[in-house]
């Protein structure tokens, strides 16, 4: 176990920055996920880190040692592939054995360890067989195996769910969750889902175009994200996004025609955009914000998801599941003014 | 009564589909013919040659597939004949020797240019690739008058190292190493290996079905050659099985007999080779493209 501090991190490819000056520690023993689009550069960031692209400048500090010109094998971490990068000529002993092949432990003692961590994952009568008897789920603990078997100083995962299916992601989610807070190492998870990264992570990494956008627990960046692109990008489905405009006394005015009493000091005149999740949008709930005609619902049992045309477009809001309005129903959507979030609509960065 | 109503339509409807197999039997007769008409040209020779190895000298301008009088004294002549031995033993040594080294420095150079970035790869594999254009009979002078200066003539080494690295092995190699995913070999640097054991403990097992596909096509390419063995050789013991083969007789006459007998029993390695890896072969030729 270990941290890990990335201190302004570039890469370049020819003359194109790809990730700007990252910035980032990682406390011992703490999951922290990437998330982002494709093309963020948050598998770039753990590549890196893992010691498979070069860095063109910057710093990335393993356990308080400096690991820049370092090989990937001396700088004590172990990553797990998307695609598991198990090989398929070897049993999953040899596989989870893997790892220890440059060990000078005697025999005796590595295969004591790769039993430890079969039994740990489950996997004992498994040992034998080869990867193509096992099923996506299994081959995944291989993976988790393998980089188990060397102990490192840190684990890297890049986006080791997306190939399973959802059922079983879900499931492996859980065991890695839990393999984290029973092992208790240091772990950086890349990942594009949204829901993952949430899950997981005690702390999240919004990556954007090469630059971190954000940096927070779970709930920080649900709760209070730091700008449009973090209100956006965290939750499903997405925050309704509204323009408006600053008048006198907090109070805006959207574009679609209400008006919001808003607290704080909003200076007077400027445009803004305010953001309210789809859960803190309600039919009926006062001061009315938002009016308009159901035109698509979709029932998830526990609530329904309504689309509600307004002149600005649609927004989504959450009803109950028992009786949510009707298509074509006129309803008046509210919110509470401290789920409204506030964003400055020349830069998208948060005002309140 | 009732029921057999019911049935006759579905019958009748089943002898209507029935009806269009014709044409498509017929199809398949004229392939079966064309196939077995390829098949007799293909083993004609063989056949051929089998029976002019069991014919006496002077029935051998006799085209009767079955001699009058058969014989095995050809077969006892040609394995009591020392030299026999000798040009066998360096056939197998050549094809042995230029197999294995066509198999590790192929598939490295292979490797090396499909798994790693560096400046010029693109243009090195494209010279090497444009190599195959450039046939063995242009190649075998400035071949000879290297061997002349290095002093390789009627040596091993002159016979094989023409042959020791080729760009077809080459070409076949790096497009099998596309097929290893980078995360593999990542994923092997991680835990520990240096790239000599990436490549030969982690690449080279998943590309076994083109190793065996090389590795066929150059042994059975090695142990067939003929232009250049007989033309870097000098001595009677140097030669390969096909030049030695082809010099039985003298040059008032050429005992066919003898050389078909020779062939007959040099084709049974090729043939142990053809049956054990069979599937190799076939696998080896839809998978490059090309015929070895």
């Amino acid at each position: 176990m270990a941290n890990l501090i990335l201190r302004d991190l570039v890469k370049t490819y020819d003359k194109t920055e790809v990730l700007h000056s990252i910035n980032l520690e990682v406390e011992d023993g703490e999951f922290v996920v990437f998330v982002g689009p494709s093309g963020c550069g948050k598998s770039t960031t753990l590549r890196m880190i893992a010691g498979l692209e070069e860095i063109t400048s910057g710093v990335i500090e393993i356990d308080g040692r400096v690991v820049n010109n370092l090989e990937p094998k001396d700088r004590d971490i172990a990553m797990v592939f998307q695609n598991y990068a198990i090989y398929p000529h070897m049993s999953v002993r040899k596989n989870i054995g893997f790892g220890l092949r440059s060990s000078n432990a005697p025999k005796p003692e590595k295969e004591k360890r790769i039993e430890e961590v079969a039994t740990l994952l489950g996997m004992n009568d498994l040992l034998d067989r080869k990867p193509s008897q096992l099923s996506g789920g299994q081959r995944q603990r291989v993976a988790i195996g393998r980089a188990m078997v060397r102990d490192p100083a840190v684990f890297l995962f890049d986006e080791p769910l997306s190939n399973l299916d959802a059922q079983l992601r879900t499931q492996m989610r859980l065991e890695i969750k839990k393999l984290h807070q029973r092992v208790g190492s240091t772990i950086v998870f890349v990942t594009h889902d949204q829901v993952e990264a949430m899950t997981m992570a005690d702390r999240i990494v919004i990556m954007k175009d090469g630059h971190i956008q954000q940096v927070g627990t779970p709930a920080e960046v649900y709760h209070a994200p730091a700008n449009i692109f973090v209100a956006t990008f965290i939750g499903a489905p997405a925050m309704n996004m509204i323009p408006g405009r600053v008048n006198g006394g907090g109070a805006v005015t959207l574009a679609t025609g209400g008006t919001v009493q808003l607290g704080g000091a909003l200076p007077e005149g400027r445009d803004i955009i305010i953001g309210i999740r789809p859960e803190d949008l309600l039919p009926g709930e006062t001061p009315g914000v938002l009016r308009g005609e159901v035109n698509v619902r979709e029932p998830l049992g526990h609530e329904t998801l309504i689309y509600v045309g307004t002149s600005e477009g649609d927004v989504i809001a959450k009803a109950d599941g028992r009786t949510p309005p009707e298509i074509g129903e006129v309803v008046s959507l509210g919110a509470h003014p401290d789920n409204i979030h506030v964003f400055d609509a020349a830069t998208g960065e948060a005002l309140a | 009564m009732a029921v057999a109503e019911q049935i006759r339509p579905t019958t009748d409807a089943l002898l209507k589909t029935e009806a269009p197999k014709r044409p498509r039997n017929l199809g398949q007769f004229l392939r079966w013919l064309l196939l077995f008409i390829g098949g007799i040209a293909m083993v004609m020779p063989i056949v051929y040659m089998l029976s002019t190895s069991l014919k006496w000298p002077h029935e051998v301008y006799n085209l009767k597939l079955i001699p009058d009088e058969p014989t095995i004294e050809n077969y006892t002549y040609v394995l009591e004949d020392g030299r026999f031995y000798w040009w066998f033993v360096n056939s197998l040594v050549i094809a042995l020797i230029t197999t294995v080294c066509n198999v590790i420095f192929d598939s490295l150079v292979g490797y090396t240019l499909c798994k790693f970035r560096f400046p010029g790869r693109y243009i090195i594999f494209i010279a090497i690739l444009s190599t195959l254009m450039i046939p063995t009979e242009m190649l075998v002078i400035p071949w000879y008058l290297m061997s002349q200066q290095f002093g390789w003539l009627d040596t091993y080494w002159g016979i094989m190292f023409p042959g020791l690295m080729t760009a077809f092995g080459t070409f076949l190699m790096k497009q099998f190493f596309e097929t290893v995913p980078d995360d593999f070999i990542e994923a092997a640097r991680i835990d520990g290996l240096n790239e000599l054991q990436i490549w030969w403990i982690v690449a080279m097992p998943l590309v076994k079905p083109a190793l065996a596909a090389l590795a066929i096509f150059v042994f059975l390419g090695n142990w067939t050659a003929f232009i250049w063995p007989l033309i870097v050789t000098n001595s009677v013991e140097m030669y390969t099985l096909p030049v030695g083969l082809s010099s039985f007789g003298d040059e008032a006459d050429v005992a066919w007999e003898l050389i078909m007998t020779g062939a007959a029993i040099s084709t049974i390695p090729t043939l142990i080779v053809f049956l054990i890896f069979q599937r190799f072969i076939i696998r080896g030729v839809v998978m490059a493209g090309l015929k070895g």
